[in-house]
């Protein structure tokens, strides 16, 4: 209601100087995770793993859902960020905080050099050079044994307490709440990032590229440069993965990992900047409730919310809420 | 008279066809000029050569003299040219001033900004809050494009280009689909159009070209077929034949 009446009685330039406030429902995420903190004591180490896929799914949505560039390669980013801190754990480098700008580096160029070269093309075959890019990685990880561990994954992950006082505990306190902060950071920087210019301008491409074109945008740049921030973003997500279960299987850069976050993201809402935060949390317990329910086929259930999804509810749970309140205040 | 735009031996073809056939063409600083011929004459795609759009099969194109044949869009866009489509080319889903400030945006550079939010700079938005007026479209300002009449929409598409501040501008059919009582308004925003801003115009509505264009060239076939003032075409019976007869018919 606010909102809506505020429009009308407004001027426009106001109104749009003033879009990127934040909004009493943007907090609801932070309240949930401090919440749950408390509230559920016991499940502090999937807590983090979901924080961890909805960096993953928060990363993903500013390459598809704010420049529109479909892709099944994703996992390829979170895989390369969580091997970078994997490895470096192994060889010494113990410290998880510091590890974490050079898994973004890391993933960041594997990114940019990978962007520069898949992003001439466009439709399908930029969708299979996406997918490629991921799979040879993905082999590589595997041949690389004296690396990555090959198909026995990479142990021995040992870390130093962070700041040298909280211990990774088993409870999972510690890597909860670091988890948390990473993905405060990134929600502050992915949210500054779609209300500047920049962010509007990745609408503008996924909107009209032909219309950005004759408008003298560097369309070809800033697709470049958003698939290289979001493909740091992801490998912050996969080093945060390795340092909190201590352990990197050839899993992080698989298909089935770049087909998941995609469901996340289509599930929660794609280009909302908080379908991350619903559908990965929403897909990750269904998984565990469906799993312990139907544990051969719980993924036949996911497959089956997909489709009732992508045919009814195009813009996914944000989406239908987003319709609903707009009915309301009719 | 200074030469804003120039194309030399322009020549396209797709496949088989020849779309744009060897066209020799000034535009004046300043000038108003439009660009007419029957459909299919390969007006269009003269507009999204000289854009940059599509790349010319043979030829060149000079932007104030300076070839810019092998430059991108975007950099024809810089050296000051502006266009607008034939059939909408818009931000459907954000709003009329999302769609003006995007441009206005680019215009000064601040396109690619990552660490300011759009509204910080509030000049902007005012600017391309002040070309919605001039067009009419302020109360539109907030409403996404998609929800506005065609007509409408048309304006928009002037009032992106006009974001830029071009030198050069290329309208493609701005009336084509605009209630004929609504047409006014678009006569009246060409008119108001800076004197130093050189237009062309492709339009079918032959009561709007003869009331604006100074000079008028007639396209057929891909090729220029002649050019003159409106008095001179009105009297060319060439073109009475070719062009006037076929759309009075058509
Ligand atoms: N990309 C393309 N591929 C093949 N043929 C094309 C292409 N674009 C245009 N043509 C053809 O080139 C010819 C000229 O098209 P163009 O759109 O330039 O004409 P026009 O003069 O603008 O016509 P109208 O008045 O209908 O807008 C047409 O026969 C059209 O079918
Ligand atoms: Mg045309």
């Amino acid at each position: 209601m606010f909102v809506y009446r505020s429009a009308a009685t407004i001027s426009p330039v106001d109104y749009m100087v003033c879009s990127h406030r934040l909004r009493w429902p943007e907090l609801l995420p932070w309240v949930a995770i401090i919440a749950a903190y408390f509230a559920f004591p016991s499940y502090l180490a999937l807590g983090a793993q979901v924080m961890i896929m909805v960096l993953f799914a928060l990363s993903l949505d500013l390459v598809l859902g704010y420049a529109g560039i479909v892709t099944l390669g994703h996992a390829a980013f979170f895989g390369v960020g969580a091997y970078t801190a994997g490895i470096l754990a192994v060889h010494g480098w113990e410290e998880a905080i510091t590890a974490l700008p050079v898994a973004a580096a890391v993933a960041g160029a594997v990114g940019l050099v990978t962007g520069y070269i898949i992003l001439r093309t466009r439709g399908l075959t930029l969708l299979m050079l996406t997918l490629a890019v991921a799979s040879m990685l993905g082999e590589a990880a595997n041949k690389a044994n004296w690396l990555t561990g090959g198909a026995d994954g990479l142990q021995g992950i040992t870390l130093r307490p962070l700041l040298g006082v909280f211990h990774f505990d088993l409870f999972g306190r510690t890597a909860f709440v670091y988890c948390a902060l990473v993905l405060f950071a990134g929600w502050v920087f992915v949210r500054r990032l779609v209300h500047a210019p920049f962010g509007r301008s990745l609408t503008g491409i996924r909107e009209n590229a032909a219309r950005m074109h004759a408008i003298g945008a560097p369309v070809r740049q800033r697709q470049i440069i958003v698939y290289t921030i979001a493909a740091a973003l992801a490998g912050v997500a996969g080093a945060l993965e390795a340092q909190t279960t201590q352990f990197v299987g050839l899993n992080v850069l698989s298909f089935d990992l770049s087909g998941a976050v995609l469901i996340m993201l289509i599930f929660g809402g794609v280009g909302r900047l908080y379908g991350a935060f619903v559908g990965a949390p929403l897909y990750m317990v269904a998984q565990d409730a469906l799993s312990r329910l139907d544990p051969e086929y719980w993924f036949f259930w996911v497959g089956l919310l997909l489709v009732v999804t992508v045919m009814f509810a195009r813009g996914g749970i944000l989406g239908v809420a987003d319709l609903l309140r707009r009915k309301v205040m009719r | 008279m200074t030469v804003a735009l120039e194309t030399r031996g322009l020549r396209k073809n797709f496949g088989a066809m020849v779309v744009t056939n060897g066209v020799d063409f000034k535009l004046a600083a300043g000038a108003r000029h439009a660009l007419i011929g029957p459909n299919g004459a390969g007006k269009s795609t003269f507009i999204n050569l000289i854009a940059g759009r599509l790349t010319p099969s043979a030829g060149s194109v000079l932007l104030a003299g300076e070839n810019v044949t092998a430059l991108s869009q975007e950099a024809r866009v810089k050296r000051g040219l502006g266009r607008t489509f034939q059939i909408n080319t818009l931000f459907a889903n954000l709003t009329v001033l999302e769609n003006v400030t995007m441009a206005v945006s680019e215009r000064l550079g601040r396109g690619g900004d990552k660490l300011r939010f759009a509204g910080s700079r509030r000049d902007i938005v005012e600017e391309a809050y002040e070309l919605l007026k001039r067009l009419h479209l302020a109360e539109d300002a907030l409403r996404p494009v998609r929800e506005i009449a065609y007509g409408r929409q048309r304006l928009v598409e002037m009032a992106i280009a006009l974001g830029l501040r071009p030198r050069v501008l290329l309208l493609d059919e701005p009336a084509a689909g605009v209630p004929s009582a609504e047409t006014a308004v678009i006569l009246d925003v060409m008119e108001a159009l800076p004197a130093d801003m050189a237009v062309l115009i492709i339009e079918h509505d032959m009561d709007l070209v003869f009331r604006f264009a100074k000079t008028i060239t007639v396209l057929v076939r891909g090729a220029v077929l002649t050019e003159g003032t409106p008095a001179e075409i009105v009297a060319d019976p060439r073109v009475r034949e070719i062009y006037l007869g076929e759309g009075r018919h058509g």
